[in-house]
């Protein structure tokens, strides 16, 4: 997809929330959707089953309206965490332009994270994209959780961030974290303009 | 209106609310027109917004004394609107802010319901942009929330750097308490200014006069104040009574904008944006920009300033061609391929075309003028039909053909035409004037230069053409041709055509009867041997030239003699004046007698015509070579 389009003067960019089953991604588009105000309010189209677990993918588009000159435009995706839904995660993860990994900070949760994690980078190698530039940004989630029931930021530092990415800790819920985690990716997929030969090799 | 003195950037409290609204102000302060272009600051009543746009102001006339900067509020602007309508000054209204460097623009909010200020602003708008001129705008709202706003002020307020203020945190309220108190030279017992930091005020201003008060109170002597009786002095305000708290949540999306604002100005590519603004307004001058566009979704597209200097390059090109096409080929004006730089390359054949083309086909010769040649019955016919052609071009007889024999003066009647018709149009005819045997070398030599199509293009735009000798066409096939669809271009646009020829148009039946036809269908005149006046008034020319006047008696003497042509008259006529000056000038029967006899003795030596046509041109060949005895004689004198 066209990053930035400077001929019609728009920005767009697909920012997809990756992570386990129910570590908070949906959630973190609710808290954004909630905050958007009226006039700017697309329509947020989550496909969910009747116990609240995204079947398919939630996708909401927020208009930002004119920055610097340029109409802006996010598009932001959830996939589904589960194992099983697969290939509705490729098919997601197609063409986007940044990746928020929503990890469950739950000590309990490791694993699904790791996986999920692992699942990610295999998913993205088969798409043609270079994980290791592929804008990404870590979420720990789930941070208001007791001590004793999570693992702190370092511990999952230590647990998924060999790459050194910028990770933020929040508390989806009640909207902690969540706009500094949309800024901070939405930065690094701007950064990336800068960086043409980098951006070509995507 | 004058610029606040005490309101600069060293006397602006910065905290994390403001940062990103006074890095952006100071930026732009420091280089206007090239950073935020226009930067509009946003933020609710008294926090600093007007400070702002103060400070802007008065750094860079700081750092740029001739700038012109012009602070004003949006209610001032209005009522210099409604007085300069009223005195019917609007232009000197408009021309007194279009000069402006930079125009800072307090509380856009109040444009709401001011349709004509707002076109006008519009219209300010575009002209100080286009010129890289700054503007600044402040308002206690976005623009998208201004009701009534025009649309396209609305895009434009929002097409450079969209920054809000918000309240500031308790240490940059601690901060902005200390400022004043510094100020105004008061010290307070510990805690105090803390206190009020932290007591709920609608703004900063609301803040800055409850400290106002406290500093009152403590200077006027009433006594010191304490942490313990800042709330009692403060009354209401010190209870919060009635006012929001001064550190709200702030909306995170705005926060979030606002980052993202920072980031997408910091990392969109400049270069790329001025070149999708010159493609813009190129397009609007209506050039086609279809490579510029298709240049700019290319990722390959690494150097835009590259692609806008050689698209200057090409449209300065353009404009330059356009100008020269024109004025060689007036058809050519409006042509949409001034607007393509794609067709730069077929433009620049055309006008090497257009200038080959534009090489004038042979004048007439200067030399022979109308008013040289001598008119008598033998060529007076001639004569008029040339005077009507000079007259009106192209009407009256054409073709015009002028038939008669060798040396009785077609050429320079001819030639005489093409110079009266040339002077008639103060220059502005062109005008061909050409002997039929160089017209076929001509065209020998373009088919030769695969030039034929720049040759038919030279003659075809000429407003008069005129061949003499037609007869030497006799045998040439394509030149034939080419006359013929030559003439009849000429006569289809009303172009006049005169052509000369040593026998009628009729007996040339060496060349095709089209073209035969065609001659007959104009006038066709002959010139015939010069007559006995003629005669007498040629040689009374020439001797006039040479400074002698003729008695009537060697006129009549003169014009009794046999000379079947006007060369053989002139001939005479310069012998004549050769013995005039020998003689004091003094001229007698005898002399012309003697020039007889010269001229009898002389034995003619007639060359046997050639093959070529050119020997057989009595006018280009010496026919009469005085004998050995005749040029001593000459040489003698």
């Amino acid at each position: 997809m066209s990053l930035v389009n400077y001929a019609s003067r728009e920005i767009t960019c697909k920012i997809v929330y990756y992570g386990p089953g129910r570590s908070g991604k949906t959630t973190n588009l609710h808290y954004v959707y909630g905050q958007v105000p009226e006039e700017r309010k697309g329509k947020m189209v989550s496909l969910a089953t009747q116990t609240d677990r995204t079947l398919f993918f939630d996708f909401l588009p927020l208009d930002l309206g004119t920055i610097s000159g340029f109409t802006t435009r996010l598009q932001l995706y959830t996939v589904p965490g589960q194992v099983y839904y697969q290939a509705t995660r490729k098919l997601v993860l197609q063409g986007a332009d940044g990746v928020v990994f929503v990890a469950d900070s739950q000590s309990r949760q490791l694993d699904e994270n790791i996986e999920s994690f692992q699942d990610l980078h295999a998913n993205l190698g088969n798409q043609g994209m270079d994980p290791r530039t592929v804008p990404l940004v870590l979420q720990y989630n789930k941070q208001d959780l007791p001590r004793d029931m999570i693992m702190s930021v370092d511990e999952l530092d230590e647990a998924l961030n060999f790459r050194g990415v910028p990770r933020f800790a929040a508390d989806a819920l009640h909207g902690i974290g969540v706009f500094e985690t949309l800024r901070g990716i939405a930065e690094l997929v701007l950064k990336r303009l800068a960086s043409p030969a980098e951006a070509g090799s995507r | 209106m004058a610029l606040d003195v005490r309101s600069r950037f060293d006397t602006f409290v910065v905290g994390a609310a403001n940062r990103l609204a006074v890095s952006a102000a100071r930026a732009v302060a420091q280089s206007p027109g090239a950073a935020y272009n226009p930067l509009f600051i946003y933020a609710a009543s008294g926090l600093g917004k007007t400070h702002l746009l103060s400070a802007i102001g008065q750094l860079a006339k700081q750092l740029q004394p001739d700038l012109r900067v012009e602070y004003v509020t949006t209610d001032e602007l209005v009522e210099r609107l409604h007085q300069a309508v009223t005195r019917g000054e609007t232009e000197a209204f408009r021309q007194k802010f279009a000069e402006l460097d930079v125009l800072l623009l307090d509380d856009v909010q109040f444009l709401t319901g001011r349709q004509e200020t707002q076109s006008e602003l519009l219209r300010l708008f575009n002209v100080l942009q286009r010129s890289g001129k700054q503007i600044v705008l402040t308002s206690d709202r976005p623009p998208a929330e201004i009701a009534d706003l025009d649309d396209r002020l609305m895009t434009r307020f929002s097409g450079g750097l969209l920054v809000d203020m918000g309240t500031p945190d308790y240490e940059t309220r601690v901060a902005i308490l200390r400022r004043r108190c510094d100020e105004r030279d008061v010290t307070f017992a510990p805690g105090v200014v803390e206190e009020v930091a932290r007591v709920v005020f609608a703004n900063v201003r609301e803040m800055q006069g409850a400290i106002n008060r406290l500093i009152a109170y403590q200077t006027l002597g009433e006594g010191d104040v304490t942490v313990e009786s800042v709330h009692g002095l403060l009354g209401d305000r010190g209870n919060g009574a009635g006012h929001q708290r001064l550190t709200p949540k702030s909306g995170e999306y705005e926060s979030f904008l606002s980052g993202l604002a920072v980031a997408v100005a910091q990392h969109i590519d400049a270069r790329r944006v001025k070149l999708v603004e010159l493609t813009a307004e190129w397009r609007t001058q209506g050039y086609r920009t279809g490579a510029l566009e298709r240049a700019l979704q290319s990722k390959e597209t690494t150097d835009p300033d590259a692609l806008v200097k050689e698209f200057e390059h090409k449209i300065a090109r353009l404009r330059a061609l356009e100008q020269e096409l024109v004025a060689l080929d007036p058809t050519q004006r409006g042509s949409v391929q001034f607007r393509d730089p794609a067709a730069l390359e077929e433009l620049e054949r055309l006008a090497e075309t257009l200038r080959a083309e534009s090489v004038p086909p042979p004048p007439p010769d200067g030399s022979l003028l109308r008013s040289e040649f001598e008119v008598g019955p033998s060529n007076q016919l001639a004569a008029h039909a040339a005077d009507a052609i000079v007259e009106e071009p192209g009407r009256r007889y054409n073709p015009l053909v002028i038939h008669g024999g060798a040396g009785v003066g077609k050429t320079h009647l001819l030639h005489a035409i093409g110079n009266e018709l040339a002077a008639a149009s103060g220059g502005a005819m062109t005008v061909a004037c050409v002997n039929a045997s160089d017209f076929v070398n001509e065209l020998i030599a373009a088919l030769q230069d695969s030039a034929i199509e720049t040759w038919r293009g030279r003659y075809r735009r000429v407003d008069a053409l005129l061949i003499d000798q037609i007869e030497m066409f006799a045998g040439t096939e394509r030149t034939q041709d080419e006359f013929f669809h030559l003439f009849n271009t000429l006569m289809e646009a009303g172009k006049q055509v005169v052509l000369t020829s040593s026998r009628a148009p009729r007996t040339l039946t060496d060349l095709d009867e089209r073209l035969r036809s065609r001659f007959e269908a104009g006038l066709v005149v002959e010139i015939q041997p010069p007559d006995r006046l003629l005669r007498e008034k040629l040689v009374a020319r020439v001797l006039a030239n040479a400074g002698v006047t003729p008695s009537s008696e060697v006129l009549h003497a003169v014009a009794g003699l046999e000379m079947p042509t006007a060369r053989d008259v002139l001939r005479v006529g310069e012998r004549l004046a050769d013995m005039a000056a020998s003689s004091n000038g003094r001229l007698t029967s005898a002399d012309v007698s003697r020039v007889t006899s010269v001229r009898r003795s002389t034995p003619v030596h007639r060359a046997t015509p050639s093959g070529d046509a050119h020997f057989g041109d009595r006018e280009k060949t010496v026919w009469d070579w005085p004998d050995l005895s005749g040029r001593i004689i000459e040489d003698l004198r």
